[in-house]
Order: C-alpha cells, then sequence, then structure tokens
C-alpha cells in the first residue's frame, strides 16, 4: 500500500520555499487572536473563540496520532476526562473528593495521572491497527465514562460542580479574558511542540512506522514501544484540553465526555483535516459556530429539523466532509490550491494532494 | 529501544493465576448460597444470548466485507423503537391496562416482524448508497458509518423522545419458568435464549451447508478471488448487510421486550458488540459466542460478588470488562477467533 517516497515524509510533501510563508500566516494569525478581545464581546470571545481553543486542542491530540503516527484514536475522550476528573476531585468543589489541593499543584496531578493512563492505553492498543486501533480506543473511552458515571465517590452522574479555578483564570464567567489568554498559549504551545516533535529522530521514527511498520520493525525500530509512546504523548495534549474544558465550565460530569463527545471531538478533527495539525482549530472553530449559532437561525422543518436538532446539522456536515474530502477542509484548500498551481504550471507536474498522500498511508497495513 | 524483547509469557501467567483466583472466589460465593448464584448465571446467561445476536450481526458484515458498523447500536434501537411504536399505535397496546389493551401474540410478532425486516433494508439501502463505492477503505467506511449513527441518534430523540419505554410480551405467556428450584423470567430465558439458540445454530447450518455460506466463507478469505470466478460479490455483499441489520433489528425488538428502548442503548449495544468481538475475534461467529458469554458472566458476577465483606465494589464493575479486553489483547491483539485482516 504505502510507497517508499512516502516514508518519512512530513505530514505533506511541502517544500522549503512554501514553509516560509506558513510561519508569516501563523504569526499574522496569532497576532490577530492575540487583538481579538478587544475586536469581539465577551460572549462570541468565550462561547466561540475559547471553546474552540480547548476543543481545538482536544482535537490536534486526535490528529497528532492519526497524521504523524497513523492511528486513528477515539480513546482521547477517555484520556481527557480522567485529566478533568483528577484535578476537579483534588480540588475543593461540590461533589467528589474535594480534597482542597492548590489547583496548580492538582492540574499538574491531573495532566500526569492522564499521561500516565494514555501510556497503559497505549500499551494495550499498540500492537493493533487501524479499524481494530479504533474500536479498542473507543472502548477505553467508553469505559471511563461508565466507570465515571458508576463510582460515586469520585463523580457519577450529576458529576462535580463549581470546580475552583487557579487564581490566574479567575472566575471564566465573570472575566473570559485570562481563560481565553491561557487556552491560546495552550494551543500555541501544542501546535508549535507537536511540530517541533515530529522533526526529532522519536517524530521521524514514529512516521515511518505510520508509513510502514514492517520495515521500521526489520530495521531494529520497537514498533509497539513508539506507538505506545505517541499514545502517551497524544494523552498529554488531551490531557491539557481536558483541563481547560473544566476551567471553561467551572465543573465536570459524565454528560460531557459520554460518546457524543468521543464522536464530537472526531468530527471536529475530521471536519478540519485528520492529516494536517491546523485543521483542528478549524474544525473546532467551524464545530463552535454551528454549535452556537444553528440554535438560533434553524428553522423547524417537522420532527427532522429546528433549533435543537445541532446533532444532526453537525451529523450531516460530517457525512459530507467524510464522501466528499477525506483531507477535511484543509484537504478541500489544498486540493483547490493545487489545482490552481497545475493549471498555472500546466499539467506535467500534478502530483496527488497532501490527503490522497496520507489517506494511503493511514490505511492499516498486514504486519 | 532497538532490542525487541519477547515478554509474552508473563502477562500468560498472570492471566492464568487471575482467572483462577476469580473462578475460586465465585466457586466460594456459590456454595454460599447456590439459589442466588443460580440466578446471577442465568442473569449472564439472558444477557449474552442478547449480546450474540447483536454480535452475530456485526461480526457477519465485519467477516466478509471489512465493514465496521459503528451504525449497528443505532440499527438496534431503531428497531426497538419501530416494534414499540407499531405495538402501541396500531395495536393499541399500553403497559397501563386501563388505557390500553395487553399485548397478544399477534400484536407482539407483527411489529418484531416488521421492525426486523425495516431496519434489514434499512441497512442495505445504508450499504448501496454509501459504503459500497467506498469499498477497501475500511477507516473511510468506519467514518461514514459514525456519522449516520450521529444523525440516527438525533433523530431518534426528536421523533421518540427521551422516555424509557418498553415492548410488551404477549400476556398469555408466563411471567416465570420454574428451572432447578428458582423462578426465572420466562421472556428472558425462554424466547431470547431461544432465539439466540435458533439463530446461532441457523446461521451455522447457512454457513457451512449453504452455497451462500460457502461464498461467503471464500470471501471472507479471498474476496478477489471469489469475484473473480465469476459469483456476483456485490449481490453477496448486499446479502450479508441484509442479515447483519436483520440480526441488528431482531436483537433491538427482544431486547426492546427484555430490557427496555431508551436513548443511548445505541452506543451501549455498539459498546458490548465491540468488546465481544475484540474478545472473540472479528469475523467469528464461534468468537462471537464465547465472547458474549464472556462479558454476559463478568457483567452479572460483577453486580454481585464484587463485595468482600463490608467492602463493596460493585460500582466498579465496569473495569472488570476493560480488565478482560486488556486481558484477551495482551495475549492475543485479534481476539480468540480473528485472523489478520
Amino acid at each position: 500500500v504505502s510507497t517508499a517516497s512516502s516514508v518519512i515524509a512530513g505530514p505533506g510533501p511541502r517544500s522549503r520555499s512554501s514553509r516560509i510563508p506558513q510561519w508569516v500566516a501563523l504569526g499574522v494569525l496569532v497576532i490577530f487572536l492575540a487583538g481579538a478581545p478587544s475586536v469581539v464581546d465577551s460572549f462570541t470571545l468565550s462561547q466561540i473563540l475559547t471553546k474552540a481553543l480547548w476543543l481545538g486542542i482536544a482535537a490536534a491530540s486526535l490528529i497528532f496520532l492519526s497524521s504523524y503516527g497513523g492511528m486513528i484514536s477515539l480513546g482521547q475522550t477517555g484520556i481527557f476526562a480522567v485529566a478533568g476528573f483528577t484535578m476537579a476531585n483534588l480540588v475543593h468543589a461540590e461533589g467528589g473528593k474535594n480534597l482542597g489541593w492548590d489547583p496548580l499543584a492538582a492540574t499538574a496531578a491531573g495532566i500526569l495521572v492522564a499521561t500516565a493512563f494514555g501510556l497503559m492505553c497505549g500499551a494495550i492498543a499498540a500492537r493493533s491497527y487501524g479499524i481494530y486501533f479504533l474500536m479498542i480506543t473507543l472502548a477505553i473511552s467508553v469505559i471511563v465514562f461508565y466507570f465515571f458515571a458508576q463510582v460515586t465517590t469520585l463523580s457519577g452522574y450529576g458529576g462535580i460542580r463549581s470546580v475552583t479555578p487557579p487564581p490566574l483564570i479567575g472566575n471564566p464567567v465573570l472575566n473570559p479574558l485570562p481563560l481565553y489568554y491561557t487556552s491560546l498559549v495552550a494551543s500555541i504551545a501544542v501546535y508549535t511542540g507537536i511540530r517541533y516533535l515530529a522533526r526529532t529522530p522519536f517524530g521521524l521514527a514514529l512516521q515511518g512506522i505510520r508509513d510502514d511498520p514492517a520495515r521500521m520493525q526489520a530495521l531494529g525500530f520497537n514498533v509497539a514501544l513508539h506507538r505506545a509512546l505517541a499514545f502517551g504523548v497524544g494523552a498529554f495534549v488531551a490531557s491539557i484540553a481536558g483541563i481547560l474544558s473544566v476551567w471553561y465550565t467551572t465543573q465536570v460530569s459524565p454528560g460531557g465526555v459520554n460518546v457524543a463527545m468521543t464522536i464530537n471531538i472526531l468530527i471536529i478533527a475530521v471536519v478540519g483535516g485528520l492529516y494536517r495539525l491546523e485543521g483542528a482549530w478549524i474544525g473546532a472553530l467551524v464545530f463552535s459556530l454551528i454549535d452556537n449559532y444553528s440554535r438560533v437561525w434553524l428553522p423547524n422543518v417537522g420532527d427532522w429539523l429546528g433549533p435543537e436538532r445541532f446533532e444532526t446539522v453537525i451529523g450531516v456536515i460530517f457525512l459530507v466532509i467524510v464522501l466528499a474530502s477525506p483531507g477535511g477542509l484543509v484537504g478541500i484548500w489544498e486540493s483547490v490550491w493545487a489545482r490552481r498551481n497545475r493549471a498555472m504550471r500546466g499539467p506535467a507536474e500534478g502530483s496527488g494532494t497532501v490527503a490522497e498522500v496520507v489517506d494511503e498511508a493511514v490505511e492499516p497495513h498486514a504486519v | 529501544m532497538s532490542s525487541q524483547f519477547d515478554l509474552r509469557i508473563v502477562p500468560r501467567l498472570v492471566l492464568a493465576l487471575a482467572g483462577a483466583v476469580v473462578v475460586a472466589w465465585i466457586a466460594y460465593k456459590g456454595l454460599q448460597d447456590g439459589r442466588i448464584f443460580w440466578i446471577v448465571t442465568l442473569n449472564g446467561i439472558t444477557l449474552a444470548a442478547l449480546f450474540f445476536v447483536v454480535s452475530a450481526g456485526f461480526t457477519l458484515i465485519f467477516g466478509l466485507m471489512r465493514v465496521v458498523n459503528m451504525a449497528h447500536g443505532s440499527l438496534y434501537l431503531l428497531a426497538g423503537y419501530i416494534a414499540f411504536t407499531i405495538q402501541t399505535n396500531n395495536y393499541g397496546v399500553s403497559s397501563n391496562l386501563l388505557s390500553g389493551n395487553p399485548a397478544s401474540f399477534t400484536s407482539w410478532i407483527v411489529p418484531l416482524v416488521i421492525a426486523t425486516s425495516v431496519i434489514g433494508v434499512v441497512g442495505v439501502l445504508m450499504q448501496q448508497v454509501f459504503l459500497r463505492w467506498n469499498q477497501g477503505q475500511d477507516l473511510r467506511q468506519a467514518l461514514i458509518t459514525i456519522a449516520i449513527s450521529v444523525i440516527l441518534a438525533d433523530q431518534m430523540v426528536a421523533h421518540f423522545g427521551g422516555i424509557a419505554e418498553s415492548i410488551q410480551q404477549p400476556a398469555a405467556w408466563p411471567d416465570s419458568v420454574q428451572l432447578f428450584g428458582v423462578r426465572y423470567g420466562f421472556f428472558r430465558l425462554v424466547v431470547v435464549v431461544g432465539a439466540a439458540l435458533a439463530i446461532g445454530a441457523l446461521l451455522f447450518l447457512v454457513i457451512k451447508r449453504t452455497r451462500f455460506g460457502m461464498i461467503i466463507r471464500a470471501g471472507v478469505d479471498d474476496r478477489a478471488m471469489v469475484s473473480a470466478l465469476g459469483v456476483n460479490i456485490q449481490l453477496v455483499f448486499a446479502g450479508a448487510f441484509f442479515i447483519g441489520a436483520l440480526l441488528a433489528g431482531l436483537a433491538g425488538s427482544l431486547g426492546g421486550t427484555m430490557i427496555a428502548v431508551q436513548p443511548g442503548n445505541d452506543s451501549a449495544f455498539l459498546l458490548d458488540s465491540l468488546i465481544v468481538v475484540i474478545i472473540g475475534g472479528m469475523g467469528s461467529l464461534g468468537g462471537a459466542a464465547i465472547g458474549s458469554i464472556a462479558l454476559g458472566l463478568v457483567n452479572s458476577y460483577a453486580d454481585v460478588y464484587l463485595k468482600f465483606g463490608t467492602t463493596d465494589l460493585t460500582n466498579y464493575a465496569i473495569l472488570l470488562t476493560f480488565v478482560l479486553v486488556v486481558a484477551m489483547l495482551a495475549v492475543r491483539p485479534l481476539g480468540l477467533f480473528g485472523r489478520p485482516a
């Protein structure tokens, strides 16, 4: 299935010259986002931008695994939940253990526990590929959901309310700014961190494994160990999103980490583009825009459509994207761009889009 | 990082030991109170019967077509709602005897047959419209079925509401039967287990003895070759998807009578099917049977026997399911009877 040329290629075969404008664009975007609070009202800031940022981090953990590791994981929600619930149990809150730890220490503990849990799940799932991996990680998420729903000393169906955020964040309802900037900084750190990791020997080996596990095994790489460690990295990223989500809503409940949430994170990743990291935040922005505004303008069409039918709308969008463009919105953008370039240069130079190249690589291999 | 050390013997030993401890604990509790043990075991077996009917369809579709139908749970739930609606609206059956009729055999079996067939057709439509032209791209097909399940789940809430309902069994049937000194629910024990056994036997015969089954077995091994031999593989695929969806529909109607029809059942039964086939191995009917029994028994034993003295750990029962999956994957990544894709 895989081709030799795609081994150790990044998530996209892009030339060096196109890399500089990309970083410039990113810088402009960051400056724009940093100035956003002075332009948009606090409702939009909190409900759209902040939410898109932490949802984007959650989706980025999935996209990291799919684009660099060839693993489409549905377990990110489970890890996200472990981080959030651990933190919420350790600090002052209504419900849960209410241990009264310092919020920052509790945050560190939450991330640590979730990453350790992720490494364990990675060790379990690392020997499975493709569809098997998808199913095993889905099972992990669902089991975490049932665990917190049933264990009443840690949460129960009602969840944990009034979770104390660190003083730095304050009350996100009264003043959404600190949480917005925290989420922005976290997003930038996650994005650059993953891009950096992809160029380290570990990241390159991981991409080699994505393209051809058997060959990497023959070259002496411990394939299962690399995959498990990558899952641990993904878990770390997901746990950051889990913590931010608890600060955002000041509560955490099993209802927020159910199968619907698992699917939502997958939808965000797929709509944005499973094979490009930027897609995570693009998908998350589209998702939170639809989430907010579909409740306002969606007309009633019998029982089929109406302000309550957000899931139907997002499901249809998801279906259309999966059917039309495996690379998501980023993939559509890139194929339009590639077609334009091809038209300018003449037909001879045309090559497959990124999504096509990687789509092939992500298909499971016979090992 | 370069050495590949083989530690596979360790998990096997640990597992064997843990298994022995668990069996000893259940035996100890069982000897203390044989009546409860027997009821709990029957709970597990009847649950396993329902799991088997659901997951047989799931595993059949995967085995032949490599399609993981993530909408399988949605088909299960949709069947329950269709059967419930027909029973209530067309026959006026209600659990409240003041406002409705008690169910007769006809007003139970007709909704079941209609719901099951409708789901079979829905399954074929889904396969023909969305999956057929994506053959071979199994992750994409999984994503497509996930999208369908999202839409179906939301539409079911819109049309049938969020309240748990249940399909009424025929009033003429007894409530319970006497078996080995305990009274146990007739529907669970006789109808559901009977249906599971009949379906298991029927599928076994169809797959081992008929031409269609022969083609399916050959297709599982080598699709391209079967196609090259002049078999209309598309027709076989559609047939397999029809049977798989049919089984989900039948299970939904049975489960709606045995337990309830409510939102959330779709993901619950999808998870159950996933666990069953992870344990048993994707595509294997025997694996589905063994996986169902393992999951059913673990669920019901954990609900009762996770009490040690005064410490009540029954809330943690779900973790045992996780342990079951982890244990199986540690020893056999492809499940008991699974084969590499």
